[in-house]
């Protein structure tokens, strides 16, 4: 390979900058953090994800330094941050509220952190110029924080943080102020500036879209634990269990007794109905209950019967056009609801398939995954 | 940090022991001694000098005689009664006058909230005894109260009011009213005033609806104003010695002279010790209160 | 809409007359050329001369004003600390106790809190005079102070305290740089509250005043046992007037700015 992949997870020679090592936080009696490990690698940028209250804020926090843990260790390039104040790590945060100190123009803001190094004057005044420029703030350094919009915000408080170019940025929700279309915006403007910085990010944010979009690696949380950890498309292509399957995208999930031969599994999911046929790595036992998920980008509809490994047949129920996309709802026969969607690439075409129809849909055996829980 | 976090809890900790906790641990041990012709002029005295057996001697002293002497002169019990019943009666009437105000002020238009609001605030900020003074003026036989009842016919000799229960009255309910409106104000001002169209839509007449929906809604206000009216009236001095009369008793006053006049600050501290322990249950009751209402806010 | 019925105008009227009439009152007999108050005689302000000649007057007005700035600024170091410790400090054993002194001098009648500082001073052996006086009001403003400024710090974002912790400041540097500057409004009213609670203050001074130090509530107090007197008048107007402009300028003040900051934030909020 002439290029390379960045990839630091799969090199065994590669130290990781952040290790979690059997971290757990107590609140009392609840458990927020529940004997979690992790490595994050330099240069990653790495989306925490979760519902609310899985505990992913807490983690950032503990790599802030506003939290000890319980049990375990947090290492950064290898060594123990549990004794070093917040103000004494090489690590910066945004903060979902931004924190921006209300009684400072933005070029304070700015300076604020580099000011407490200790820096000469000019150094700290060519520093703030050039996050002024990379945040593209500089017609509003004299301002203050109410007299910029949400979206000048958010950057302010990037620069700030990026200012006294720690190892570490920790991002919380960053874009969650935002609205939508600005949302999307910024995501590209974040990854632009990560690349450009070279820093490692952490983000921690509930939107999944958000997660796959900006991260090279996700996540996935859940009650304290880390349910899986990969690239984004691993993550939707190849979820581990049904748990991350079913957060990330729009997923059919069928659930089913599996009989295996070599890499291929029949599913035997209702009664009457033909058996589902997928292929795995993993090895399933005889009648073990197993989870087929596919996405519904790969079912496809038709009205006529078509030839495919899996062919089923159902009624419409209910038709979703989402202008780009269209998904139907399909009933089969014993009450389970499938979801089947189709790109609308041609406009005006006829569309053949309403409400009430009898159709087919069909996938071929790669297309599912096979969940064991 | 742990050093500067220490200082920081010690610096306002110890000044408040010093300068609250322990006077207040000295008038109770002086409320136990008993009257001597002495600078100062109770004993014992503690003498730590005399090591242990002076602490033991100093307690074997120390007797509630001065607590048994405040029930058999009826002074004190029926200075204590007129008290609670001259501050329970005028923070009834405080609050029928201060309702309506505040009521009136939520109900005005939002530009002239703030000056309305500031109109309240501003006599809060004026000396208390200047507020006081002012009706010594009016109140008085020749004052101009009785001046323009005269002229409107109304009497025809002058009525006695200054140096009577009723001044003291006047006097309460005029300096406490703005703790009055300024709570009820803050409960009425956050309703929403769609909820007495919802009520009224429901079929209620605008009189069942402020009985049925404002009143309830601003309990917490009229309760925190009745209370802060009514705790500081209970221990009031200004207000009786300037505009009450020699038959007006307030426990306030009573301590003040058993002080200042009799010298006898063994019963002065007893008479304080009481008068604490009666307000200990209108101050809890009103921290209660207090704090269901910020539960309440969430 | 909110209806203002004819109800709630004669409340308010009623009400606000009831407030002010006695003021305005006094106000106008300060400027009254006979010496009997209750009979108008003319305008004059003979009173307002013979008050600043009146040497015990403005004796205890210097008195009163030292007192004032020395313990309303003591007040609101120690008041701005103890709020810092019941909002921020967590847990420590004593927090308890720490808390109910805060919160009991402001319910304690004032009869009681000066006895019990007397009793102090004279178990200790302490001259009595302005220096008592100032430990006395501070005791009892702080406590002012500290409910003002707590309530303030409640409300205080504090991810800004921790923002500067994470951008390098040291816990003290975090309060002195980004929580006192945003809270200062704030602790300049409890400074404000302190000072004119000092300046009101009769009961508490009196019992710890000594022969050497005369407030000028004790002094009104004194002179006004013996009736109503036209100087007095004089010198309540003076009082009013200095509360009611220092009021009105600091309402309008506070009015500007947030009009100021409304307007920013709609411009703001236009540019995106």
């Amino acid at each position: 390979m002439s290029q390379k992949v960045f990839a630091p997870w799969e090199d065994a020679t590669e130290k990781p900058l952040i290790q979690f090592k059997g971290v757990t936080k107590k609140f009392g009696d609840f458990v927020a953090i529940d004997n979690l490990s992790l490595d994050i690698y330099q240069k990653e940028f790495f989306a925490l994800l979760g519902p609310s209250g899985c505990g992913k804020t807490t983690m950032m926090r503990m790599l802030a330094g506003f939290e000890a843990p319980t049990h375990g260790t947090i290492l950064l390039a290898g060594q123990d941050i549990a004794p070093v104040p917040p103000n004494k790590r090489a690590v910066n945060m945004m903060f979902q509220s931004y924190a921006l100190f209300p009684h400072l123009s933005v070029w304070d803001n700015i300076a604020f952190g580099l000011r407490r190094e200790g820096q000469d004057k000019d150094a700290i005044a060519a520093r703030v110029e050039e996050m002024l420029r990379l945040t593209r703030l500089s017609k509003f350094a004299k301002r203050k924080p109410h007299q910029i919009s949400g979206g000048q915000r958010q950057r302010v408080a990037l620069a700030r943080s990026l200012a006294k170019a720690p190892k570490l940025l920790l991002l919380d929700e960053p874009l969650g102020a935002l609205d939508a279309k600005l949302r999307q915006d910024t995501q590209f403007e974040l990854m632009d500036i990560q690349e450009k910085t070279g820093t490692t990010f952490v983000i921690v944010t509930h939107d999944q879209e958000e997660a796959m979009t900006v991260a090279s690696r996700v996540a996935v949380m859940d009650e304290g634990r880390v349910i899986q950890v990969a690239t984004p498309s691993v993550i939707y292509e190849a979820p581990e269990t049904v748990y991350v399957a079913d957060f990330i995208g729009d997923v059919n999930i069928i659930q089913g007794r599996a009989s295996q031969d070599a890499d291929k599994v029949r599913i035997d999911w209702a009664e009457g109905q033909p058996p589902i046929i997928g292929t795995t790595q993993k090895t399933f036992s005889p009648s073990q209950t197993c989870h087929f998920a596919i996405r519904p980008e790969k079912v496809a509809i038709s009205t006529e019967q078509p030839e495919a490994p899996n062919v089923l047949q159902g009624r419409v129920i209910d038709i979703a056009y989402l202008g780009n996309l269209s998904t139907y709802h399909v009933e089969l026969p014993d009450g389970t609801m499938m979801k089947a969607q189709t790109a609308n690439t041609r406009r005006l075409s006829r569309r053949d398939i309403t409400w009430e129809d009898n159709v087919w849909l069909s996938f071929t055996d790669t297309a599912g995954v096979l969940l064991e829980r | 940090m742990n050093l500067r976090r220490f200082a920081l809890i010690a610096v306002p900790y110890i000044w408040l022991l010093a300068l609250f906790l322990v006077p207040f641990l000295i008038v109770l041990k002086i409320s136990l001694s008993d009257i001597a012709l002495a600078r100062p002029p109770y004993m014992p005295q503690l003498d730590l000098s005399a090591g242990w057996e002076g602490i033991t001697s100093f307690f074997a002293a120390l007797d509630f005689e001065n607590f048994v002497f405040l029930t058999t002169d009826d002074l004190y019990w029926r200075a204590y009664l007129s008290s609670l019943q001259i501050a329970a009666l005028s923070t009834f009437i405080t609050l029928c006058i201060g309702y309506p105000i505040a009521y009136g002020m939520a109900r005005a238009p939002l530009e002239w909230r703030a000056t309305l609001l500031m109109l309240v605030i501003l006599p809060f900020w004026t000396s208390f005894l200047i507020r006081v003074y002012a009706w010594m003026g009016i109140l008085s036989n020749e004052g101009l109260l009785n001046q323009f009842l005269m002229w409107t016919g109304l009497i025809s000799a002058p009525l006695t009011i200054l140096n009577t229960n009723t001044a003291v009255y006047i006097g309460i309910v005029y300096t406490y009213l703005p703790f009055m409106i300024l709570p009820i104000y803050a409960a009425l001002e956050k309703m929403d005033e769609s909820l007495l169209e919802a009520a009224e839509d429901l079929g209620c007449s605008r009189i069942q609806a402020f009985w049925l929906v404002t009143i309830p809604l601003s309990r917490n206000g009229i309760i925190a104003g009745c209370f802060l009216v009514f705790i500081p009236a209970i221990g009031e001095f200004v207000i009786p010695s300037l505009l009450g009369g020699s038959g007006t008793l307030m426990i306030g006053k009573v301590l003040w002279e058993e002080f200042f006049s009799n010298r006898d600050w063994p019963v002065a501290s007893a008479v304080a010790i009481i008068l604490l322990l009666i307000l200990i249950i209108p101050i809890i009751l009103f921290q209660r209160n207090e704090q269901k209402a910020r539960e309440a806010e969430g | 809409m909110r209806r203002l019925t004819w109800f709630n105008v004669t409340s308010l009227t009623l009400g606000f007359a009831f407030l002010y009439l006695p003021m305005v009152i006094l106000i106008l007999y300060s400027f009254n050329a006979s010496k009997l108050v209750t009979v108008w005689a003319g305008f004059s302000t003979q009173w307002y001369g013979e008050l600043l000649r009146n040497e015990e007057f403005l004796d205890a007005a210097w008195v009163t004003i030292k007192v004032a700035v020395f313990s309303s600024t003591l007040a609101t170091v120690l008041g701005t600390m103890a709020a810092y410790v019941l909002v921020r400090a967590g847990r420590f054993s004593g927090r308890t106790l720490f808390s109910g002194m805060i919160y009991a001098p402001l319910v304690m009648p004032e009869v009681i809190t000066g006895l019990s500082l007397l009793l102090l001073f004279i178990g200790i052996n302490l001259d009595r005079g302005v220096f008592t006086i100032v430990l006395a009001h501070t005791t009892f403003s702080m406590c002012y102070v500290s409910v003002v400024v707590s309530s303030r710090l409640t409300s205080f974002d504090r991810s800004l305290e921790e923002a500067a912790l994470d951008l390098g400041c040291s816990p003290f540097e975090a309060f002195r740089l980004v929580t006192l500057p945003i809270i200062a409004p704030a602790v300049i009213s409890g400074w404000l509250l302190a000072f004119t609670l000092s300046l009101d203050d009769l009961v508490i001074a009196s019992f710890t005043t000594g022969p050497s130090a005369t407030t000028l509530p004790i002094k009104i107090f004194s002179a006004v046992r013996l009736g109503v007197s036209p100087e007095i008048n004089a010198l309540s107007t003076i009082m009013i007037a200095i509360v009611t402009v220092g009021v009105i300028t600091a309402s309008i003040i506070s009015k500007r700015a947030s009009v100021a900051q409304q307007r920013d934030e709609q411009a703001a909020a236009r540019a995106t």
